[in-house]
Protein backbone atom coordinates (compact mmCIF):
# COMPACT_ATOMS: atom_id res chain seq x y z
CA UNK A 1 0.00 0.00 0.00
CA UNK A 2 1.48 3.52 -1.31
CA UNK A 3 -0.48 5.59 0.44
CA UNK A 4 -0.53 5.56 4.06
CA UNK A 5 -3.83 6.07 5.55
CA UNK A 6 -4.52 8.91 8.69
CA UNK A 7 -7.31 8.56 10.88
CA UNK A 8 -9.05 11.36 12.90
CA UNK A 9 -8.54 11.42 16.01
CA UNK A 10 -11.07 13.85 17.09
CA UNK A 11 -14.28 13.43 20.14
CA UNK A 12 -17.20 11.19 18.80
CA UNK A 13 -19.66 13.76 18.80
CA UNK A 14 -17.47 15.69 16.30
CA UNK A 15 -17.42 13.30 14.12
CA UNK A 16 -20.52 13.06 13.93
CA UNK A 17 -20.87 16.20 13.45
CA UNK A 18 -18.73 16.14 10.49
CA UNK A 19 -21.17 13.05 9.50
CA UNK A 20 -24.29 15.12 8.78
CA UNK A 21 -21.66 17.62 7.22
CA UNK A 22 -20.73 15.30 4.57
CA UNK A 23 -24.02 14.03 4.04
CA UNK A 24 -25.61 17.42 3.23
CA UNK A 25 -23.15 18.56 0.63
CA UNK A 26 -24.09 14.52 -0.65
CA UNK A 27 -27.88 16.03 -0.62
CA UNK A 28 -27.22 19.33 -1.83
CA UNK A 29 -24.94 17.77 -4.93
CA UNK A 30 -27.99 15.88 -5.91
CA UNK A 31 -30.25 18.99 -5.80
CA UNK A 32 -27.40 20.95 -8.07
CA UNK A 33 -26.77 17.39 -10.23
CA UNK A 34 -30.71 16.68 -10.31
CA UNK A 35 -31.35 18.62 -13.30
CA UNK A 36 -34.99 17.87 -13.80
CA UNK A 37 -35.94 18.76 -9.92
CA UNK A 38 -33.93 22.09 -9.90
CA UNK A 39 -35.75 22.99 -12.92
CA UNK A 40 -38.84 22.42 -10.74
CA UNK A 41 -37.85 24.24 -7.90
CA UNK A 42 -37.08 27.20 -10.55
CA UNK A 43 -39.88 27.26 -12.44
CA UNK A 44 -42.89 26.11 -10.55
CA UNK A 45 -43.18 28.62 -8.44
CA UNK A 46 -42.87 31.09 -11.05
CA UNK A 47 -45.69 29.72 -12.93
CA UNK A 48 -47.93 29.84 -9.12
CA UNK A 49 -47.02 32.58 -8.52
CA UNK A 50 -48.27 34.41 -12.34
CA UNK A 51 -50.94 31.99 -12.47
CA UNK A 52 -52.58 32.74 -9.78
CA UNK A 53 -52.24 35.95 -9.05
CA UNK A 54 -53.72 36.49 -12.76
CA UNK A 55 -55.99 33.77 -12.68
CA UNK A 56 -57.84 34.88 -9.21
CA UNK A 57 -56.45 37.98 -8.69
CA UNK A 58 -59.60 40.12 -10.28
CA UNK A 59 -62.16 38.10 -8.39
CA UNK A 60 -60.85 37.85 -4.81
CA UNK A 61 -59.18 41.24 -4.74
CA UNK A 62 -62.75 42.33 -4.51
CA UNK A 63 -62.87 40.80 -1.20
CA UNK A 64 -59.59 41.64 0.33
CA UNK A 65 -59.46 44.75 2.61
CA UNK A 66 -59.14 47.96 0.46
CA UNK A 67 -55.49 48.80 -0.06
CA UNK A 68 -54.41 45.28 -0.50
CA UNK A 69 -53.39 43.75 -3.91
CA UNK A 70 -53.84 40.13 -4.48
CA UNK A 71 -50.24 39.69 -5.77
CA UNK A 72 -49.64 41.04 -2.61
CA UNK A 73 -51.71 38.85 -0.01
CA UNK A 74 -50.72 35.82 -2.40
CA UNK A 75 -47.12 35.64 -1.59
CA UNK A 76 -47.21 34.65 1.70
CA UNK A 77 -49.66 32.07 0.68
CA UNK A 78 -47.26 30.32 -2.41
CA UNK A 79 -43.84 30.99 -0.36
CA UNK A 80 -45.43 28.31 2.29
CA UNK A 81 -47.40 26.27 -0.50
CA UNK A 82 -43.74 26.05 -2.10
CA UNK A 83 -42.23 24.89 1.19
CA UNK A 84 -44.85 22.23 2.07
CA UNK A 85 -44.96 20.70 -1.41
CA UNK A 86 -41.09 20.71 -1.91
CA UNK A 87 -40.55 19.15 1.64
CA UNK A 88 -41.85 16.13 -0.64
CA UNK A 89 -38.64 15.76 -2.37
CA UNK A 90 -36.80 14.98 1.29
CA UNK A 91 -39.74 11.80 1.61
CA UNK A 92 -38.44 11.02 -1.84
CA UNK A 93 -34.95 11.30 -1.15
CA UNK A 94 -35.15 9.41 1.80
CA UNK A 95 -36.98 6.24 0.05
CA UNK A 96 -35.05 6.66 -2.40
CA UNK A 97 -31.73 6.03 -0.37
CA UNK A 98 -33.46 3.23 1.29
CA UNK A 99 -34.53 1.25 -1.60
CA UNK A 100 -31.15 1.37 -3.49
CA UNK A 101 -29.47 -0.15 -0.86
CA UNK A 102 -26.96 2.61 -0.16
CA UNK A 103 -28.59 3.41 3.14
CA UNK A 104 -26.90 -0.58 3.89
CA UNK A 105 -23.64 0.72 2.92
CA UNK A 106 -23.94 3.29 5.09
CA UNK A 107 -24.89 1.65 8.10
CA UNK A 108 -21.87 -0.88 7.55
CA UNK A 109 -19.53 2.32 7.82
CA UNK A 110 -18.40 3.53 11.39
CA UNK A 111 -20.64 6.65 11.00
CA UNK A 112 -23.66 8.15 12.53
CA UNK A 113 -26.49 6.70 10.81
CA UNK A 114 -29.05 9.47 11.29
CA UNK A 115 -26.67 12.14 9.25
CA UNK A 116 -28.20 10.44 6.21
CA UNK A 117 -31.76 12.18 6.97
CA UNK A 118 -30.17 15.40 8.50
CA UNK A 119 -28.50 15.69 5.18
CA UNK A 120 -31.52 15.40 3.01
CA UNK A 121 -33.60 17.80 5.56
CA UNK A 122 -31.10 20.41 5.37
CA UNK A 123 -30.50 20.38 1.88
CA UNK A 124 -34.17 20.70 1.13
CA UNK A 125 -33.56 24.21 3.46
CA UNK A 126 -30.82 25.10 0.58
CA UNK A 127 -33.87 24.32 -1.96
CA UNK A 128 -36.46 26.20 -0.63
CA UNK A 129 -34.21 29.13 -0.08
CA UNK A 130 -33.42 29.18 -4.35
CA UNK A 131 -37.49 28.81 -4.81
CA UNK A 132 -38.67 31.55 -2.12
CA UNK A 133 -35.98 33.81 -3.84
CA UNK A 134 -36.91 32.76 -7.39
CA UNK A 135 -40.54 33.35 -6.20
CA UNK A 136 -39.89 36.94 -4.57
CA UNK A 137 -37.65 38.28 -7.61
CA UNK A 138 -40.75 37.32 -9.60
CA UNK A 139 -42.83 38.76 -7.77
CA UNK A 140 -41.27 42.24 -8.03
CA UNK A 141 -40.81 42.26 -11.45
CA UNK A 142 -44.99 41.29 -11.64
CA UNK A 143 -45.63 44.29 -8.88
CA UNK A 144 -44.88 42.87 -5.79
CA UNK A 145 -44.36 45.69 -3.11
CA UNK A 146 -43.47 44.37 0.80
CA UNK A 147 -43.60 46.84 3.90
CA UNK A 148 -41.22 44.69 5.50
CA UNK A 149 -38.51 46.14 7.16
CA UNK A 150 -35.02 44.50 7.25
CA UNK A 151 -36.25 42.95 11.18
CA UNK A 152 -39.02 41.93 9.57
CA UNK A 153 -37.81 39.68 6.38
CA UNK A 154 -35.79 38.55 9.49
CA UNK A 155 -38.74 37.19 11.38
CA UNK A 156 -40.02 35.96 8.05
CA UNK A 157 -36.73 33.82 7.11
CA UNK A 158 -36.69 32.47 10.73
CA UNK A 159 -40.11 31.04 10.98
CA UNK A 160 -40.17 29.78 7.38
CA UNK A 161 -36.55 28.23 8.32
CA UNK A 162 -38.55 26.44 11.72
CA UNK A 163 -41.24 25.43 9.38
CA UNK A 164 -39.55 23.98 6.67
CA UNK A 165 -37.65 22.23 8.92
CA UNK A 166 -40.72 20.42 10.76
CA UNK A 167 -42.46 19.39 6.98
CA UNK A 168 -39.10 18.25 6.04
CA UNK A 169 -39.13 16.12 8.80
CA UNK A 170 -42.53 14.94 8.93
CA UNK A 171 -42.03 14.05 5.00
CA UNK A 172 -39.00 12.01 6.12
CA UNK A 173 -41.47 9.76 8.18
CA UNK A 174 -43.12 9.10 4.88
CA UNK A 175 -39.94 8.60 3.07
CA UNK A 176 -38.56 5.42 5.75
CA UNK A 177 -42.93 4.54 5.78
CA UNK A 178 -43.27 4.26 1.98
CA UNK A 179 -43.00 1.15 0.13
CA UNK A 180 -41.87 2.87 -3.57
CA UNK A 181 -40.83 6.37 -4.41
CA UNK A 182 -44.35 6.63 -6.53
CA UNK A 183 -46.18 6.03 -2.80
CA UNK A 184 -44.46 8.74 -1.69
CA UNK A 185 -45.77 11.03 -4.80
CA UNK A 186 -49.39 10.32 -3.53
CA UNK A 187 -49.12 10.06 -0.19
CA UNK A 188 -47.47 13.20 0.12
CA UNK A 189 -49.85 14.60 -2.40
CA UNK A 190 -52.91 13.77 -0.23
CA UNK A 191 -51.47 15.01 3.35
CA UNK A 192 -50.09 17.84 1.91
CA UNK A 193 -52.85 19.12 -0.70
CA UNK A 194 -56.01 19.45 1.13
CA UNK A 195 -53.61 21.40 4.24
CA UNK A 196 -52.63 24.24 1.59
CA UNK A 197 -55.73 24.76 0.14
CA UNK A 198 -57.80 24.38 3.57
CA UNK A 199 -55.79 27.12 4.46
CA UNK A 200 -55.85 31.14 3.88
CA UNK A 201 -52.71 30.74 1.63
CA UNK A 202 -54.91 31.48 -1.31
CA UNK A 203 -57.85 33.41 -0.26
CA UNK A 204 -58.99 34.74 2.78
CA UNK A 205 -60.20 32.01 5.21
CA UNK A 206 -63.17 33.88 6.40
CA UNK A 207 -65.28 32.99 3.09
CA UNK A 208 -64.99 29.38 3.78
CA UNK A 209 -68.06 27.30 5.10
CA UNK A 210 -67.92 27.21 8.57
CA UNK A 211 -67.01 23.31 9.26
CA UNK A 212 -63.73 23.98 6.74
CA UNK A 213 -63.28 27.39 8.61
CA UNK A 214 -63.16 25.81 11.53
CA UNK A 215 -60.57 23.62 10.37
CA UNK A 216 -58.40 25.78 8.40
CA UNK A 217 -58.29 28.59 10.81
CA UNK A 218 -56.88 26.32 13.38
CA UNK A 219 -53.99 24.30 11.23
CA UNK A 220 -50.43 24.89 11.17
CA UNK A 221 -50.25 26.15 7.48
CA UNK A 222 -52.78 29.39 8.29
CA UNK A 223 -50.57 30.32 11.29
CA UNK A 224 -47.32 30.32 9.23
CA UNK A 225 -49.35 31.79 5.95
CA UNK A 226 -50.79 34.56 7.97
CA UNK A 227 -47.98 35.51 10.50
CA UNK A 228 -45.73 35.98 7.00
CA UNK A 229 -48.27 37.99 5.34
CA UNK A 230 -49.13 40.45 7.97
CA UNK A 231 -45.30 40.91 8.08
CA UNK A 232 -44.73 41.39 4.65
CA UNK A 233 -48.09 43.54 4.04
CA UNK A 234 -46.61 45.84 7.78
CA UNK A 235 -49.74 44.85 9.41
CA UNK A 236 -50.13 43.61 12.86
CA UNK A 237 -49.22 39.60 12.95
CA UNK A 238 -51.35 39.10 16.92
CA UNK A 239 -51.11 35.62 17.64
CA UNK A 240 -50.12 34.28 14.29
CA UNK A 241 -46.30 34.36 14.87
CA UNK A 242 -46.16 32.99 18.41
CA UNK A 243 -48.62 30.15 16.72
CA UNK A 244 -46.31 29.29 13.77
CA UNK A 245 -43.18 29.36 15.38
CA UNK A 246 -45.26 26.83 18.07
CA UNK A 247 -46.77 24.56 15.55
CA UNK A 248 -43.75 24.30 13.59
CA UNK A 249 -41.64 23.57 16.66
CA UNK A 250 -44.22 20.88 18.02
CA UNK A 251 -44.14 19.12 14.87
CA UNK A 252 -40.40 18.98 15.20
CA UNK A 253 -40.49 17.52 18.27
CA UNK A 254 -42.50 14.96 17.39
CA UNK A 255 -41.44 14.59 13.87
CA UNK A 256 -37.20 14.66 14.58
CA UNK A 257 -37.20 11.75 16.91
CA UNK A 258 -40.35 9.43 15.04
CA UNK A 259 -38.53 9.50 11.77
CA UNK A 260 -35.16 8.85 13.11
CA UNK A 261 -36.70 5.75 15.13
CA UNK A 262 -38.51 4.36 12.14
CA UNK A 263 -35.71 4.71 9.95
CA UNK A 264 -33.58 2.51 12.49
CA UNK A 265 -35.91 -0.04 12.85
CA UNK A 266 -36.52 -0.08 9.54
CA UNK A 267 -32.91 -0.66 8.42
CA UNK A 268 -32.12 -3.26 11.14
CA UNK A 269 -34.63 -5.51 9.89
CA UNK B 1 -10.50 -7.63 23.42
CA UNK B 2 -10.41 -11.38 23.24
CA UNK B 3 -9.59 -12.20 19.78
CA UNK B 4 -10.35 -15.98 18.56
CA UNK B 5 -8.88 -18.12 16.25
CA UNK B 6 -11.20 -17.17 13.23
CA UNK B 7 -11.28 -13.75 11.62
CA UNK B 8 -15.18 -14.65 11.39
CA UNK B 9 -17.35 -16.88 12.88
CA UNK B 10 -20.89 -17.87 12.99
CA UNK B 11 -22.37 -20.52 15.58
CA UNK B 12 -25.91 -21.91 15.25
CA UNK B 13 -27.46 -18.26 13.49
CA UNK B 14 -30.81 -18.06 13.02
CA UNK B 15 -32.97 -16.08 11.43
CA UNK B 16 -36.62 -16.01 10.53
CA UNK B 17 -39.56 -13.92 9.05
CA UNK B 18 -42.48 -14.35 10.92
CA UNK B 19 -43.16 -18.30 9.68
CA UNK B 20 -40.20 -18.69 7.67
CA UNK B 21 -37.14 -19.95 8.84
CA UNK B 22 -34.27 -18.38 6.25
CA UNK B 23 -31.12 -19.29 8.41
CA UNK B 24 -31.75 -22.56 10.06
CA UNK B 25 -28.48 -22.83 12.55
CA UNK B 26 -25.38 -21.56 10.20
CA UNK B 27 -22.53 -22.28 11.41
CA UNK B 28 -19.04 -20.90 9.94
CA UNK B 29 -16.03 -20.07 10.44
CA UNK B 30 -13.09 -17.88 8.72
CA UNK B 31 -9.40 -18.14 9.07
CA UNK B 32 -7.12 -14.93 8.91
CA UNK B 33 -5.91 -14.11 5.32
CA UNK B 34 -7.96 -16.89 3.86
CA UNK B 35 -11.27 -16.46 1.39
CA UNK B 36 -14.15 -18.57 2.37
CA UNK B 37 -16.77 -18.94 -0.27
CA UNK B 38 -20.58 -19.33 0.51
CA UNK B 39 -21.92 -21.42 -2.38
CA UNK B 40 -25.96 -21.67 -2.88
CA UNK B 41 -28.68 -20.94 -4.96
CA UNK B 42 -30.82 -17.95 -4.48
CA UNK B 43 -32.71 -18.20 -1.36
CA UNK B 44 -30.54 -20.40 0.27
CA UNK B 45 -29.64 -17.63 2.68
CA UNK B 46 -26.72 -16.55 2.15
CA UNK B 47 -27.53 -13.10 1.66
CA UNK B 48 -28.75 -13.10 4.77
CA UNK B 49 -25.65 -14.29 6.70
CA UNK B 50 -23.51 -11.85 5.34
CA UNK B 51 -25.87 -8.99 6.12
CA UNK B 52 -25.95 -9.97 9.98
CA UNK B 53 -22.06 -10.64 9.67
CA UNK B 54 -21.87 -7.42 8.88
CA UNK B 55 -24.38 -5.52 11.39
CA UNK B 56 -27.16 -4.76 9.02
CA UNK B 57 -29.47 -7.06 10.46
CA UNK B 58 -30.36 -8.76 14.15
CA UNK B 59 -30.70 -12.43 14.06
CA UNK B 60 -33.12 -14.83 16.43
CA UNK B 61 -30.67 -17.31 17.80
CA UNK B 62 -26.48 -18.18 17.74
CA UNK B 63 -24.02 -15.91 17.94
CA UNK B 64 -21.80 -14.10 16.01
CA UNK B 65 -18.17 -12.10 15.84
CA UNK B 66 -15.93 -10.86 13.34
CA UNK B 67 -12.47 -10.04 14.41
CA UNK B 68 -13.99 -11.19 18.10
CA UNK B 69 -16.52 -8.70 18.54
CA UNK B 70 -20.04 -9.54 19.00
CA UNK B 71 -21.94 -8.22 15.88
CA UNK B 72 -25.02 -6.92 17.49
CA UNK B 73 -23.03 -5.65 20.81
CA UNK B 74 -20.27 -4.18 19.50
CA UNK B 75 -21.09 -3.31 16.20
CA UNK B 76 -18.99 -0.32 15.73
CA UNK B 77 -16.32 -2.36 16.46
CA UNK B 78 -16.90 -4.30 14.04
CA UNK B 79 -18.28 -1.57 11.07
CA UNK B 80 -14.14 -0.25 11.20
CA UNK B 81 -13.12 -3.16 10.52
CA UNK B 82 -15.10 -4.30 7.60
CA UNK B 83 -16.29 -3.68 4.09
CA UNK B 84 -19.00 -4.59 2.29
CA UNK B 85 -19.97 -4.82 -1.43
CA UNK B 86 -23.16 -5.88 -1.77
CA UNK B 87 -25.53 -7.21 -4.95
CA UNK B 88 -27.06 -3.91 -5.70
CA UNK B 89 -23.62 -1.97 -5.87
CA UNK B 90 -24.44 0.58 -3.28
CA UNK B 91 -22.68 3.80 -4.69
CA UNK B 92 -24.04 7.43 -4.68
CA UNK B 93 -24.93 7.54 -8.59
CA UNK B 94 -25.25 11.73 -8.65
CA UNK B 95 -21.87 11.70 -7.06
CA UNK B 96 -18.74 10.82 -9.50
CA UNK B 97 -16.53 7.93 -8.66
CA UNK B 98 -13.92 9.97 -6.86
CA UNK B 99 -16.88 12.16 -5.04
CA UNK B 100 -17.89 8.55 -4.37
CA UNK B 101 -14.63 7.49 -2.45
CA UNK B 102 -13.67 10.41 -0.89
CA UNK B 103 -16.71 10.75 1.09
CA UNK B 104 -16.75 7.14 2.09
CA UNK B 105 -13.57 7.45 2.96
CA UNK B 106 -14.22 10.20 5.54
CA UNK B 107 -17.14 8.44 7.02
CA UNK B 108 -14.89 5.47 7.54
CA UNK B 109 -12.69 8.39 9.69
CA UNK B 110 -9.95 9.26 7.28
CA UNK B 111 -8.78 12.65 7.12
CA UNK B 112 -9.77 14.74 4.37
CA UNK B 113 -5.88 14.71 3.11
CA UNK B 114 -5.81 10.79 3.39
CA UNK B 115 -9.07 9.73 1.81
CA UNK B 116 -8.59 11.89 -1.43
CA UNK B 117 -4.85 10.23 -1.49
CA UNK B 118 -6.09 7.00 -1.42
CA UNK B 119 -9.33 7.35 -3.65
CA UNK B 120 -6.49 8.41 -6.12
CA UNK B 121 -4.50 4.96 -5.56
CA UNK B 122 -8.00 3.31 -5.51
CA UNK B 123 -8.95 4.68 -8.62
CA UNK B 124 -5.65 3.76 -10.34
CA UNK B 125 -5.42 0.36 -9.22
CA UNK B 126 -9.50 -0.50 -10.69
CA UNK B 127 -8.75 1.13 -13.51
CA UNK B 128 -11.42 4.08 -13.46
CA UNK B 129 -9.17 6.93 -13.64
CA UNK B 130 -10.55 8.23 -16.81
CA UNK B 131 -14.44 7.82 -15.17
CA UNK B 132 -13.01 9.38 -12.34
CA UNK B 133 -14.94 12.48 -12.64
CA UNK B 134 -18.09 11.83 -13.94
CA UNK B 135 -20.91 10.49 -12.23
CA UNK B 136 -21.62 6.70 -11.36
CA UNK B 137 -24.83 7.19 -13.38
CA UNK B 138 -22.58 7.10 -16.31
CA UNK B 139 -20.93 3.87 -15.27
CA UNK B 140 -21.34 0.58 -16.89
CA UNK B 141 -21.89 -2.47 -15.41
CA UNK B 142 -18.36 -3.72 -14.56
CA UNK B 143 -17.24 -0.05 -13.65
CA UNK B 144 -19.87 0.50 -10.85
CA UNK B 145 -19.18 -3.08 -9.10
CA UNK B 146 -15.14 -2.02 -9.42
CA UNK B 147 -16.30 1.20 -7.96
CA UNK B 148 -18.55 -0.65 -5.29
CA UNK B 149 -15.40 -2.91 -4.28
CA UNK B 150 -13.23 0.17 -4.26
CA UNK B 151 -15.14 2.46 -2.54
CA UNK B 152 -15.30 -0.91 0.84
CA UNK B 153 -11.46 -1.06 0.44
CA UNK B 154 -11.04 2.98 0.85
CA UNK B 155 -9.87 2.26 4.78
CA UNK B 156 -8.30 -0.75 3.57
CA UNK B 157 -10.43 -2.85 6.08
CA UNK B 158 -9.03 -6.18 7.10
CA UNK B 159 -12.04 -7.65 6.05
CA UNK B 160 -14.10 -7.91 3.29
CA UNK B 161 -17.48 -9.51 2.46
CA UNK B 162 -18.12 -9.95 -1.07
CA UNK B 163 -22.24 -10.41 -1.49
CA UNK B 164 -22.30 -12.32 -5.06
CA UNK B 165 -19.74 -9.64 -6.30
CA UNK B 166 -19.75 -11.17 -10.51
CA UNK B 167 -23.87 -11.86 -10.57
CA UNK B 168 -24.99 -9.69 -13.75
CA UNK B 169 -21.82 -9.61 -15.45
CA UNK B 170 -20.41 -10.32 -18.55
CA UNK B 171 -17.53 -12.47 -19.04
CA UNK B 172 -14.81 -9.93 -19.14
CA UNK B 173 -15.79 -7.67 -16.33
CA UNK B 174 -16.21 -10.94 -14.18
CA UNK B 175 -12.33 -12.05 -15.05
CA UNK B 176 -11.47 -8.47 -14.27
CA UNK B 177 -13.43 -8.56 -10.67
CA UNK B 178 -11.53 -12.31 -10.23
CA UNK B 179 -8.09 -11.04 -11.12
CA UNK B 180 -9.25 -7.70 -8.50
CA UNK B 181 -10.13 -10.11 -6.19
CA UNK B 182 -7.14 -12.04 -6.27
CA UNK B 183 -5.10 -9.86 -5.68
CA UNK B 184 -7.10 -8.79 -2.73
CA UNK B 185 -6.35 -12.32 -1.68
CA UNK B 186 -2.99 -11.93 -2.20
CA UNK B 187 -2.86 -8.76 0.48
CA UNK B 188 -3.94 -10.91 3.61
CA UNK B 189 -7.16 -9.65 3.85
CA UNK B 190 -9.78 -11.93 5.15
CA UNK B 191 -12.83 -12.45 2.42
CA UNK B 192 -16.12 -13.76 3.06
CA UNK B 193 -17.46 -14.50 -0.73
CA UNK B 194 -20.97 -15.49 -1.54
CA UNK B 195 -21.50 -16.68 -4.83
CA UNK B 196 -24.21 -18.84 -6.84
CA UNK B 197 -21.33 -19.93 -9.06
CA UNK B 198 -19.48 -22.75 -8.71
CA UNK B 199 -16.64 -21.93 -10.67
CA UNK B 200 -16.31 -18.22 -9.16
CA UNK B 201 -15.68 -20.34 -5.70
CA UNK B 202 -13.35 -22.99 -7.12
CA UNK B 203 -11.55 -20.61 -8.60
CA UNK B 204 -10.69 -17.72 -5.54
CA UNK B 205 -11.57 -19.76 -2.64
CA UNK B 206 -9.69 -21.13 0.04
CA UNK B 207 -12.80 -23.56 1.58
CA UNK B 208 -16.68 -23.65 0.77
CA UNK B 209 -19.55 -23.91 2.66
CA UNK B 210 -22.76 -24.83 0.59
CA UNK B 211 -25.43 -24.02 2.15
CA UNK B 212 -29.47 -24.93 0.53
CA UNK B 213 -32.48 -23.79 2.52
CA UNK B 214 -30.88 -22.13 5.66
CA UNK B 215 -28.51 -25.17 6.22
CA UNK B 216 -25.11 -26.19 5.63
CA UNK B 217 -25.08 -29.08 3.36
CA UNK B 218 -21.59 -29.07 2.76
CA UNK B 219 -18.28 -27.68 3.23
CA UNK B 220 -14.48 -28.21 2.86
CA UNK B 221 -11.73 -27.34 0.13
CA UNK B 222 -12.63 -26.91 -3.45
CA UNK B 223 -11.03 -30.06 -4.05
CA UNK B 224 -12.45 -32.35 -1.24
CA UNK B 225 -16.39 -30.96 -3.17
CA UNK B 226 -15.49 -32.07 -6.30
CA UNK B 227 -13.91 -35.44 -5.30
CA UNK B 228 -17.59 -35.40 -3.65
CA UNK B 229 -19.38 -34.17 -6.81
CA UNK B 230 -17.32 -35.84 -9.10
CA UNK B 231 -15.44 -34.46 -11.96
CA UNK B 232 -16.18 -33.61 -15.67
CA UNK B 233 -19.47 -34.95 -16.78
CA UNK B 234 -19.51 -36.88 -20.06
CA UNK B 235 -23.41 -36.35 -21.98
CA UNK B 236 -23.78 -39.00 -24.81
CA UNK B 237 -26.55 -38.55 -26.85
CA UNK B 238 -28.26 -41.70 -28.67
CA UNK B 239 -30.80 -42.25 -31.46
CA UNK B 240 -33.38 -43.44 -29.96
CA UNK B 241 -34.66 -44.97 -26.79
CA UNK B 242 -33.53 -48.87 -27.06
CA UNK B 243 -29.63 -47.79 -27.96
CA UNK B 244 -29.78 -45.45 -24.51
CA UNK B 245 -31.65 -48.43 -22.56
CA UNK B 246 -28.68 -50.68 -23.81
CA UNK B 247 -26.06 -48.35 -23.19
CA UNK B 248 -27.25 -47.67 -19.90
CA UNK B 249 -27.09 -51.68 -18.80
CA UNK B 250 -23.75 -51.70 -20.48
CA UNK B 251 -22.48 -48.47 -17.81
CA UNK B 252 -24.40 -49.27 -14.70
CA UNK B 253 -24.02 -47.22 -11.96
CA UNK B 254 -21.95 -44.68 -13.76
CA UNK B 255 -24.78 -42.98 -14.96
CA UNK B 256 -25.88 -40.44 -12.96
CA UNK B 257 -28.51 -38.52 -15.04
CA UNK B 258 -30.40 -39.54 -18.41
CA UNK B 259 -33.33 -37.49 -20.32
CA UNK B 260 -35.76 -39.82 -22.22
CA UNK B 261 -37.10 -36.80 -24.08
CA UNK B 262 -33.30 -36.54 -25.92
CA UNK B 263 -32.03 -39.99 -25.56
CA UNK B 264 -29.28 -38.86 -23.45
CA UNK B 265 -27.01 -40.30 -20.10
CA UNK B 266 -24.71 -38.26 -18.33
CA UNK B 267 -21.89 -39.89 -16.84
CA UNK B 268 -19.54 -38.69 -14.42
CA UNK B 269 -15.92 -39.37 -14.44
CA UNK B 270 -15.18 -39.63 -10.98
CA UNK B 271 -12.58 -42.81 -11.05
CA UNK B 272 -9.66 -42.31 -12.53
CA UNK B 273 -9.67 -45.74 -13.98
CA UNK B 274 -13.14 -44.88 -16.42
CA UNK B 275 -12.07 -42.11 -18.42
CA UNK B 276 -13.53 -40.80 -21.69
CA UNK B 277 -11.98 -43.20 -23.89
CA UNK B 278 -12.60 -46.36 -21.53
CA UNK B 279 -16.63 -45.12 -21.72
CA UNK B 280 -16.37 -45.01 -25.39
CA UNK B 281 -15.00 -48.18 -25.84
CA UNK B 282 -16.67 -50.30 -23.80
CA UNK B 283 -19.70 -48.56 -25.42
CA UNK B 284 -18.84 -49.70 -28.93
CA UNK B 285 -17.27 -53.28 -28.17
CA UNK B 286 -21.40 -53.80 -26.98
CA UNK B 287 -21.96 -52.62 -30.55
CA UNK B 288 -23.94 -49.36 -28.74
CA UNK B 289 -23.73 -46.11 -31.07
CA UNK B 290 -23.19 -42.88 -29.55
CA UNK B 291 -24.47 -39.99 -31.81
CA UNK B 292 -23.03 -37.28 -30.12
CA UNK B 293 -21.19 -36.24 -26.62
CA UNK B 294 -19.91 -33.34 -24.74
CA UNK B 295 -18.00 -32.50 -21.59
CA UNK B 296 -18.84 -30.43 -19.23
CA UNK B 297 -17.78 -29.10 -15.70
CA UNK B 298 -19.71 -29.89 -12.77
CA UNK B 299 -22.48 -27.05 -12.22
CA UNK B 300 -24.42 -25.82 -9.07
CA UNK B 301 -26.86 -27.96 -9.97
CA UNK B 302 -24.26 -30.97 -10.21
CA UNK B 303 -23.43 -29.81 -6.53
CA UNK B 304 -26.83 -30.42 -5.29
CA UNK B 305 -27.76 -33.28 -7.15
CA UNK B 306 -24.74 -35.14 -5.89
CA UNK B 307 -24.86 -33.64 -2.32
CA UNK B 308 -28.52 -33.91 -1.77
CA UNK B 309 -29.67 -36.61 -4.50
CA UNK B 310 -32.23 -33.59 -5.10
CA UNK B 311 -31.95 -30.83 -7.97
CA UNK B 312 -31.15 -27.49 -7.67
CA UNK B 313 -34.26 -26.20 -5.79
CA UNK B 314 -36.38 -23.33 -7.49
CA UNK B 315 -35.19 -19.82 -7.48
CA UNK B 316 -36.79 -18.34 -4.26
CA UNK B 317 -36.90 -14.60 -3.64
CA UNK B 318 -34.43 -14.01 -1.11
CA UNK B 319 -35.59 -11.70 1.49
CA UNK B 320 -33.93 -8.31 2.39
Amino acid sequence: MAVELVFEKKPNWLLSLNDSRLMIKRSATHIIRNTDQLLGAFFQPIMFLVLFSTVFGGAISKSLPAGISYLNFLMAGIIVQTVAFGSTTTAVSVSNDLQKGIVDRFRSLPMANLAVLNGHVVSDLFRNVISTTVMLLTGLIIGFRSHASPLHWLYITGILTLFTFAFSWLAAIVGVFAKSVEAVQWLTFVLIFPLTFASSAFVPASSFPRYLKVFAVNQPITQVVEAVRALILGLSVGNHAWLAVSWSIGLLVIAMPLASWLFRRKTSQ
Amino acid sequence: MPKTDYVIEAKNLKKSYGATEVLRGINLQVERGTMLALLGPNGAGKTTTVRILSTLLTFDGGTATVEGYDVIKQSDKVRRVIGLTGQSAAVDELLTGRENLIMMGQLYRLTPASAKARAQELLEEFDLVKAADRTAKTYSGGMRRRLDLAVSLIATPPVIFLDEPTTGLDPRSRLSMWAIIKKLMESGTTILLTTQYLDEADQLADKIVVIDDGLVIAEGTSSELKRKVGNDRLELTFADDSTMNKALEVLGKHVIDTNNKEYTATVVITDPNIDVRQVLVTLSDQKVKVESMAIHKPTLDDVFLSLTGKQKPKDKKEKK
